[in-house]
């Protein structure tokens, strides 16, 4: 990545202000670090926010939506719904509803996510071995408890996969929403830094930005790994 | 339960006949060993008896067994609770306080009792049927279903699995659906062929269960059972 980006400086000869060179950004990494650290704490607290939100908000639809086929036929359409509209198009209207502040962003990352998430969790139930559910119809199991004793961790592999998306997704959803409207976060000063020409800047919160979210997913497939999936 | 348990009549699957015109009676605290060809319907009566026949229309009667146990070809152990909790499994799905000390000793019954804090994907496959044996037990019902629970084994693991539930479900009710007809021989106390027309029942050795795998009366009555079983009808 790095080599290709050099190049094509070197090839093209391309202003510093349309594409600055990496040593310019790294440069710029350590210079700003506290500005940067500042608005990425900002943006990461709506990620993780929005994550846990999200995630769940997904485990109590999936759930719900296994156990009633009456919240299946109320939740399915929100859960389209979710995903279908472009969250650009909700983004002002959120910012309207909810100010320029943290919830705004949260509330973005969490519509993004709410789909991966709630979508494998529903089909990982929906999956659940029929002769461990036998078994437990035979043991006189209710299916309340069927469904936290079997379904529920028989399905968490699948909850694991649908986090993993919505780690990525996420980070769209609060940039997205600091774009919008906000005074702090990694995606306001990206169009800050925009707006004044300062191309090295943008940069150098667009790679933070970057590096958080493949820190963020590592992690959450770390977790993952500890606590949802198994070996069959 | 030292009432008989006893089905008749037919049971059909999406309007396709499964069996018709069924009688059959497990005598109580003893084995009864159904074999049969595929598809004749042997399951379904063991699923019957266990309540779990969904989309099975069935006309005709049925004593209730009550609570049972079932035991069948997959072990069905969680793979995300230890050895033990899946020993435990009954009690915690009927919200029930889980009996640490008597899952300990089934475990111990079964010669676990050294693995119950492993989970099942660090046992063999006749190990984690065991385990399956241990959660039966603890189970502790009159009647126990069994539906081919030997059949992934190796020979000689299934020979040591046949003697070992022989003896641990001793004087319970239990139905054995099989197609092997060693086992049959081995472990049956009444020993019926389900064919479509009816059921044929084969005189059982008399000698107490588990017989000896290479007892005359055992060997007699699984040459007469396969003679049976290949019997066009």
């Amino acid at each position: 990545m790095l080599v290709l980006w050099q190049t094509v400086i070197w090839t093209t000869g391309v202003a510093r202000f349309i594409l600055p060179p990496p040593a310019l950004v790294a440069q710029t990494i350590w210079e700003s670090r506290a500005l940067l650290a500042e608005h990425a704490v900002i943006t990461m607290a709506e990620v993780l926010i929005g994550l846990v939100l999200g995630a769940a908000l997904g485990f109590v639809s999936a759930i719900g939506m296994v156990a009633s086929p009456t919240a299946r036929a109320l939740v399915r359409p929100i859960l389209v719904f979710s995903q279908s509209v472009p969250v650009f198009a909700l983004a002002p209207i959120l910012t309207l509803w909810l100010g320029f502040g943290l919830w705004s962003k949260i509330t973005m990352a969490l519509i993004i996510i709410y789909f991966p998430v709630t979508s494998s969790f529903f089909d990982a139930l929906m999956r659940t071995n029929r002769d461990w559910i036998g078994l437990a119809k035979v043991m006189g199991a209710s299916p309340a408890r069927i469904m936290w004793h079997i379904r529920v961790p028989a399905a968490l592999p699948g909850f694991a996969s649908g986090l993993r998306l919505a780690a990525v997704y996420a980070p769209i959803g609060a940039i997205i929403g600091e774009w919008v409207g906000a005074s702090k976060g990694l995606g306001y000063l990206m169009l800050l830094a925009n707006g004044r020409a300062k191309t090295d800047l943008m940069f150098a919160a667009l790679i933070v930005l970057a590096i958080l979210t493949i820190l963020l997913h590592a992690t959450v497939n770390k977790l993952c790994e500890k606590t949802l999936d198994r070996p069959e | 339960m030292n009432q008989p348990l006893r089905i008749s009549g037919s049971a059909a699957i999406d309007g396709v006949p499964i069996f018709s015109d069924l009688d059959l009676t497990l005598k109580p605290q003893s084995w009864t060993c159904l074999l049969g060809a595929s598809g004749v319907g042997k399951s379904t009566v063991l699923r019957l008896f266990a309540g779990l026949a969904e989309g099975v229309r069935f006309d005709g009667d049925l004593s209730d067994p009550g609570r049972v146990a079932m035991m069948a070809q997959q072990d069905l152990l969680m793979p995300w609770l230890s050895v033990l909790d899946n020993v435990l499994l009954g009690a915690r799905l009927r919200g029930a306080r889980p009996d640490h000390d008597f899952a300990r000793d089934r475990l111990a019954q079964v010669g676990l009792a050294d693995h119950a804090d492993k989970q099942p994907s660090a046992l063999s496959g006749g190990q984690r049927q065991r385990v399956a044996l241990a959660r039966t037990l603890m189970e502790d019902c009159a009647v126990v279903l069994l539906d081919e629970p030997f059949s992934a084994l190796d020979a000689l693991t299934r020979a040591q699995m046949q003697e070992l539930t022989a003896e641990l479900l001793h004087l319970r009710t239990v139905l054995l659906v099989t197609h092997d007809h060693n086992e049959a021989a081995r472990l049956g106390e009444t020993i019926l062929i389900m064919t479509p027309t009816g059921l044929v029942e084969i005189a059982a050795p008399t000698s107490p269960i588990p017989r000896d795998i290479h007892a005359a009366d055992v060997l007699r009555a699984q040459a007469n059972l396969f003679d049976r079983l290949r019997r066009p009808t």
